[in-house]
């Protein structure tokens, strides 16, 4: 009896988590996979046929979209870590007894849905808003000038939606760093350059690692950032592939972009693991 | 020589490997995840080409339905009184409530959002909905999504509708709907950015308003406009014409004119100064000119324009169809047609109602007696014969591959 329960126990604590999974990951997933080999129609319906042809005319027909998300998810990335680490750094070193107060202001705008919260951009940002209105009337911008529908005005309400997923894994591995080691640098006579360099951001990677995965991966699928403050000149693929769904109806397309992103995703990830030469890429993501 | 090996399939069997247990397992996992790929079809309900309901389809469906004392309404934005006074009459005379919700932007989404629940079976959580002439109309029909209309229950629709709006071409002889309004689709424009009066379609292309043009989203109202641009006519256009209207389009779009492609968003883009001119519905620009004080221009280009109608339809897994029928018909007495068309300044089904407004203008004084006897001879809400020479109609699709090629045509302009 004893026995059976000590074989049984750790099936048991797993079977909430795993029912989970493969009601709301697996099935979604092999039924997407299965939709995007199908052929048909919405009215009379889609029937598998194993037509991968459709990969290659989706890919070859969005190929823009495609390219032009994962340029947008790398400079987002970009930006973010240049924005993200001074911030981290100064929280973890110089926030003495408020590190807490600051952590909460960092995550007070998440108490707001973060397209309501992209939507009140819309109204900063517009051709004669509160930002531009005022330097359009004083004669300082022509009045065709405008913000709102070109990559800047994504990117940068991608860089605001995701700068505390980069700020906090940051954080965490700064924090980490035992003050004593960086003493022990300036003991051995490393200046204050030398030690950031040597010392506090090789012990940071593993956070700035982190921080990419939680935000180049969803800053690149995004869409709503695309669709609230961009245009038709700077469609995402995740605009495409909701669009392909939820406006043609045309589900075997939608799929088959949805899995080819996934694809690419995946290798930029592992290749970046790769080349900064983190081993376990999973191990220090979920740290 | 005769060779003294045994026979050649007992070596392949002594000396091949053979499927283990786990292989076993393997290789029937792999088909049973092959299968499971083949199962995961979507079903469509429909024939791809749309057939006549059969002759006792209307006694069937009403067979056994009761009032249930409310009715769930799905319409679009900028289409009734925001105070909804028609539907408070409605609900005081009958008892009916209504739930109003304005859910439909565009024609694509909404058939997307509530095919698969058709589909199944399902209620869409609306007994009544306004749904546009266009391709998925046809979807609508052809998948057998759409409850057939027992006239004996609109006795005022015969008594005051339109006559012509029985001999449709979308569906002739009011099967599945009655109009709701119709509408024209020209052009917006800010007179306050534009100073040059608009006339004409090719006005959308001109390089002074670069950056600062709204066009529509909607693959049909957007290929229109190309078409037009190049003199065709789109009821009548070809695959050929299809492909030169998408250049045309394109040429506008690589040329940085276009803004963006809009759904009913357009209107507040207009408002905002995002565009300065776009394409428009007759309607909202008048209803955003009173309710925001705007001075925003409407014209029906000189190539010309398109009509459509927006039709009430029950969709066939409604909860409440008996009072949805009810609330259609009651938007056919003269007096509400008329309520209704001084608010939204679209083109009113009902001819009686202009009398009607004529009316009501009698009783007012001052600027809401201009603004109102201005609607009553409004070309754009009782138009006259000659005034339909200028419009056309959208393109009418004969089969679904041919209305897949005309999306697979124009989507890209719209997405790219």
């Amino acid at each position: 009896m004893g026995r059976s329960r000590r074989v049984l126990a750790p099936y048991l604590l797993i079977l909430p988590g795993g029912l989970w999974l493969l009601l709301f990951f697996v099935i979604p997933m092999v039924t997407m996979l299965s939709l995007s080999l199908q052929q048909g129609d919405i009215v009379s319906g889609y029937a598998f046929t194993g037509h991968w042809q459709t990969y290659v005319d989706a890919v070859v027909n969005y190929r823009t979209q495609l390219v032009r998300s994962l340029i947008y998810g790398a400079v987002t990335t970009i930006v973010l870590i240049v924005v993200a680490f001074p911030v981290a750094y100064w929280i973890a070193f110089y926030g003495g007894r408020r590190k807490p107060t600051y952590l909460f202001l960092l995550l007070l705008p998440f108490f707001v849905s973060f397209v309501l919260r992209t939507i009140s951009w819309r109204y900063i940002l517009t051709d004669e808003g509160m930002l531009l209105g005022p330097l359009k009337s004083a004669g300082i911008l022509p009045e065709s000038f405008n913000i709102l529908g070109t990559s800047v005005a994504v990117i940068s309400g991608l860089v605001y939606n995701f700068l505390p997923f980069m700020v906090l894994p940051i954080y965490v591995a700064l924090e980490r760093i035992d003050p004593r080691v960086v003493e022990a640098a300036r003991d051995l006579y490393a200046d204050p350059p030398t030690a950031f360099r040597k010392v506090i951001l090789p012990l940071a990677l593993p956070g700035v690692f982190a921080g990419v995965l939680m935000t180049f991966v969803p800053a690149s699928s995004d869409y709503v950032n695309s669709a609230v403050l961009g245009s038709s000149s700077t469609t995402m693929i995740g605009q495409v592939i909701q669009s392909q769904y939820l406006t043609s109806s045309n589900y075997p397309t939608a799929s088959a972009l949805s899995f080819t992103l996934m694809a690419v995703l995946l290798i930029g990830v592992f290749a970046y693991a790769r080349a900064l030469g983190t081993e376990d890429v999973m191990k220090v993501a979920a740290r | 020589m005769q060779s003294n090996l045994p026979d050649p399939s007992l070596i392949r069997g002594l000396t091949q490997r053979r499927l283990g247990r786990r292989d076993a397992l393997r290789v029937s996992g792999l088909s049973a995840f092959a299968m499971a790929l083949a199962a995961c079809g979507v079903k469509g309900t429909g024939s791809t080409a749309p057939s006549a309901p059969a002759p006792d389809a209307v006694a069937k469906y009403w067979a056994g339905k009761t009032s249930n004392g409310k009715v769930d309404f799905a319409n679009w934005p900028l289409y009734m009184d925001p105070k909804h006074p028609e539907l408070k009459k409605f609900t005081a005379a009958t008892g009916v409530k209504v739930n109003y919700q304005e859910v439909i932007q565009e024609m694509g989404p909404w058939f997307a959002k509530v095919q698969p629940q058709l589909a199944a079976g399902q209620s869409i959580g609306y007994d009544l909905m306004v749904i546009t002439n266009g391709i998925q109309f046809k979807q609508f029909v052809s998948s057998g999504f759409l409850a057939p209309l027992d006239h004996a229950k609109l006795p005022n629709y015969k008594a005051n509708a339109d006559p012509s709006y029985a001999n449709t071409a979308y569906d002739k002889g009011n099967v599945y709907s009655v109009p709701w309004t119709s509408g024209i689709t020209g052009i917006a424009y800010d007179p306050k950015k534009i100073t040059r009066p608009i006339t004409k379609l090719t006005d959308l292309w001109d390089p002074a308003f670069k950056g600062k043009v709204g066009m529509f989203s909607d693959t049909q109202e957007l290929a229109n406009f190309g078409l037009m641009a190049l003199g065709l006519n789109p009821d009548e256009s070809t695959a050929e014409d299809w492909k030169k209207a998408a250049e045309k389009l394109k040429e506008q779009k690589n040329a940085g004119q276009v803004r963006n492609y809009y759904d009913q968003s357009y209107i507040d883009a207009l408002g905002k100064g995002e565009v300065w001119i776009t394409q428009a519905w007759s309607g909202d620009v008048f209803q955003k000119n009173v309710s925001d004080g705007t001075d925003f221009k409407f014209v029906i280009p000189q190539e010309g324009g398109t009509i459509w109608t927006d039709n009430f339809a029950i969709p066939i897994t409604a909860q409440n169809p008996l009072d949805a029928i009810k609330l259609m018909d009651f938007f056919y007495e003269v007096e509400n047609a008329a309520t209704l068309a001084e608010f939204i300044s679209y083109v009113c089904p009902v001819p009686a109602a202009q009398e009607q407004i004529k009316k009501d203008a009698a009783k007012l004084s001052g600027d809401d007696k201009a603004a109102m006897e201005a609607i009553a001879s409004s070309p754009l809400v009782f138009p006259a014969p000659s005034d339909y020479a200028k419009l056309h109609y959208y393109v009418d699709f004969k089969t679904v591959a041919e209305q897949q090629q005309f999306q697979s045509i124009f989507e890209p302009i719209v997405l790219a």
